[in-house]
């Protein structure tokens, strides 16, 4: 089974940094894994995406242009990459950020207001990891085991004490049934 | 081998060149590369090496020079237009016969182009470069897993022929994460008699030159140079050769694009299309030999390239001809997507 | 018996000097080799030749030698000096090479206190290529490239090495000699011998900038040529120290 995730938002988002979580998290799986990061200028304060792999076999080209998975925190995000999202895929929407519908009728589509449940628990910039607790929860080829020990990786030393809080906003996402 | 870790492309390299015992790293900033040079620059000073942010890309590949002429294992690296400015250099390192490794992480061009990830200095990487009759070993890795084990192999290949080795990677090799298994740390020890440490009054001076006023003498060094350079074509050529056996269409291609390709090539068998794929490991020296041999039985081939069809030209030389030769491209940082690849597919499969 | 009273310093080869006639490089030669011989590091010693002139001081010198690309034996230097910290390094350049292509280097090698002894050769001319005009030319000076005289307004003015880089914190020494007299020749071997010495302590980057003649380039006679170093070189290029870190550091 492979899975192609795409995430885009603003930088600042925690975009990279989710997408990181998930490619730990199935490395530590024994999982085939990717990462490819967008880079350069847009990263300062424009759009930032990246690309993650999830596979059983070996991985080809790291690049997701047609991703199983798009994770939308903002609204240029859906706008751009909506149509790009395979047949039967899903699209996550933050709907504390997006206000339009997505147009797709033939994918899943989970409308969730990341920005809004990650600012209740105390922890507003974590939207990425309350989202990305939604994706685990959905999707099948994401398995909600090893979260913490995929944070441990994730989360540098110097920010143990944030562990606790990505956990928790893991936990937030994967609980809200929306 | 260590357990595996996800690392970016850029550090991978970095922490291979510390573990082949490399304690001298020379660069200036540049995008898509500076994870390299950043990494070094923690690293360095706590295992006693030296880390330098030089003035230019033209120093830093002096101070390379410098080091190379002490025997001592040494780097640089930089992205296509810094690779350009350190050209002179290189062009001198190869003429003085000195083991270095040059890493460039390309990006479009010409001129300051763009940083993303591009193929474009395939000629100036495989044709030399600089001035002069000369040739580095190229390696180009296509994982994050090959930026650490080319970066080894560069640096062994470098000392046993006494030549310069170019990793030649691109913004997404560099960028991306993978997982990795790290080399074991390794003690060298190659024997380095030409190198300038000093007489101790205890031999004649040894000089690093490049420098031949007498024709026939300079021209005597060029075919002693050529005579090592055809030992490296004949031992040392490397490439991936992925469902050729029976391939009526050979895809060629290396870096990012044979990844891309590969995907392409498992489509296209999937729609009954008999495709393989060669992908070069080793660009200099190209892989001549195994394009020669499938010339007889493919019919045709199809060069992939983020760039405007340089590599198309080595092919082409490699098969004499003998058969169409297709180019795949995308420029300026652009990457064809698997479907682009797949359409050149079918349309070779249309024509033959 | 015989005694010897004079002869060839041992650093350097037998190989015979390729210099023209009257050219002052044969005696900063041998004050180089002279300070390797009295300090004793020969053998722990790599020298850098430059482009120009002394292009081929490779096969002067008996200790190991590099030869390096145009203006960036400072860059060589360093790459050396920090890989062998243990041995002395250094570069032999002239004013093109130095002031003009490889200012950069210098200027960098200068600032990050590079450990490393450079000796700046100073014609005001490339010598090797046949007389064009040169950064350190003077005002008015005709050269091949110069043919009316160095124009300030369109070629602008020589670079005073010395004193620019005497306004850097990083250098440890910087003096300007000369080689036209004995009693120049004399300071010039004490100053040469001290930026060996600074960097034997490990106090770093040492230039000194030695005032010298072109006599074929020049158009004159050797004698001419000295006299000429004399009356417009010296009053333009004054000699003495510039900066002694240490010196200063001791005073105050």
């Amino acid at each position: 089974m492979t899975t192609e995730i795409l995430i885009a938002g603003f930088g600042g988002q925690g975009v990279l940094f989710a997408g990181k979580f998930l490619a730990y998290k199935g490395l530590i799986e024994n999982r085939q894994v990717s990462w490819l990061p967008s880079y350069g200028p847009e990263m300062r304060g424009g759009t930032a995406n990246c690309s993650v792999i999830l596979s059983d076999e070996s991985v080809g080209s790291p690049i997701v242009s047609k991703p199983n998975i798009l994770m939308a925190m903002n609204l240029p995000s859906l706008d751009k990459y909506e149509n790009d999202v395979l047949p039967g895929g899903m699209i996550f929407v933050d709907s504390t950020l997006i206000e339009r519908k997505v147009n797709r009728t033939d994918v899943s589509v989970f409308y969730i207001p990341s920005t809004a449940l990650a600012a209740e628990i105390g922890a507003p910039t974590l939207a990425n990891m309350v989202m990305t607790g939604k994706v685990i929860k959905e999707c099948d080829g994401i398995s909600d085991e090893n979260l913490e020990a995929a944070l441990a990786k994730v989360v540098s030393a110097r920010h143990a004490d944030l562990k606790d809080i990505n956990l928790k906003a893991l936990q937030t996402g994967m609980e809200y049934a929306g | 081998m260590s357990e595996k870790v996800l690392m970016k492309g850029n550090e991978a390299i970095a922490e291979a060149a510390i573990r082949a015992g490399c304690r001298h790293y020379f660069g200036y900033p540049i995008t898509p590369q500076t994870e390299l040079a950043a990494y070094m620059s923690k690293r360095m000073p706590k295992i006693g090496g030296v880390f330098l942010q030089a003035e230019s890309e033209i120093s830093a590949i002096n101070m390379v020079y410098g080091v190379a002429g002490s025997g001592k294992r040494v780097m640089t690296s930089s992205s296509s237009p810094g690779i350009s400015l350190k050209q002179e250099g290189i062009s001198y390192i190869a003429g003085a016969d000195l083991p270095a490794l040059i890493v460039n992480v390309q990006r479009g061009g010409p001129g300051l182009g763009g940083i993303q990830p591009s193929q474009s200095d395939y000629f100036q990487a495989t044709k030399g470069g600089g001035h002069g009759d000369y040739h580095l070993i190229v390696l180009t890795p296509a994982s994050v897993q090959e930026m650490a084990d080319l970066t080894l192999l560069a640096f062994d290949l470098a000392d046993k022929y006494r030549v310069p080795a170019m990793l030649l990677a691109d913004g997404t090799t560099g960028q991306m994460m993978e997982p990795v298994s790290l080399p074991e740390e390794k003690e060298v020890s190659v024997e380095k008699p030409w190198a300038v440490t000093g007489t101790k009054m205890q031999r004649k001076h040894n000089i690093i030159n490049s420098l031949y006023l007498q024709p026939d003498e300079l021209e005597k060094i060029n075919f002693e140079r050529y005579e090592r350079y055809r030992l490296i074509e004949e031992n040392e050529v490397r490439y991936e050769s992925y469902l050729t056996e029976d391939a009526d269409i050979v895809v060629v291609a290396f870096g990012i694009a044979a990844r891309v390709s590969k995907n392409a090539v498992n489509e296209a068998r999937k729609q009954g299309i008999k495709v393989g794929l060669i992908r070069p490991i080793t660009i200099w020296p190209f892989p001549k030999k195994v394009l020669s041999e499938l010339s007889k039985t493919a019919k045709g081939f199809i060069s992939v390239e983020l760039s405007m069809g340089q590599m198309i030209e080595d092919i082409k030389l490699a098969i004499n001809c003998s058969r169409p030769v297709m180019l795949c491209n995308r420029a300026g940082g652009m990457i064809p997507s698997p479907d682009e690849v797949l359409n050149s597919i079918k349309k070779m499969q249309e024509g033959i | 018996m015989s005694m010897v009273v004079f002869e060839k310093p041992k650093s350097l080869t037998n190989a015979e000097f390729h210099y023209c006639p009257g050219c002052t490089h044969g005696i900063i030669h041998r004050l180089v080799a002279e300070a390797i011989d009295e300090l004793g590091i020969e053998g722990r010693t790599v020298g850098i030749a430059p482009v120009g002139c002394a292009v081929m001081a490779y096969n002067y010198f008996s200790c190991d030698m590099v030869e390096a690309a145009h203006g960036r034996a400072p860059a060589v230097a360093t790459g050396l000096k920090r890989s062998m910290p243990e041995n002395i390094i250094f570069t032999y350049q002239g004013d093109g090479d130095l002031a003009s292509i490889g200012m950069a280097e210098t200027v960098h090698a200068a600032t990050r206190n590079e450990n490393i002894t450079i000796i700046f050769v100073n014609n005001a001319i490339y010598g090797m290529t046949g007389g064009q005009m040169a950064p350190t030319s003077l005002p008015g000076q005709v050269t091949q490239t110069s043919p009316y005289g160095r124009d300030v307004k369109t070629a602008g003015y020589p670079i005073k090495v010395s004193e620019l880089l005497a306004s850097l914190d990083g250098p440890e020494f910087i003096a300007r000699v000369a080689v036209n007299n004995v009693k120049n020749v004399k300071a010039a071997g004490k100053a040469i011998k001290k930026a060996f010495q600074n960097q034997i302590d490990g106090k770093g980057f040492s230039l000194v900038e030695v005032v010298s003649s072109c006599p074929t380039n020049w158009g004159m006679t050797p004698g001419k040529a000295l006299q000429w170093v004399d009356e417009k070189m010296i009053p333009y290029y004054p000699l003495g120290v510039y900066k002694d870190k240490s010196a200063q550091e001791v005073s105050q």
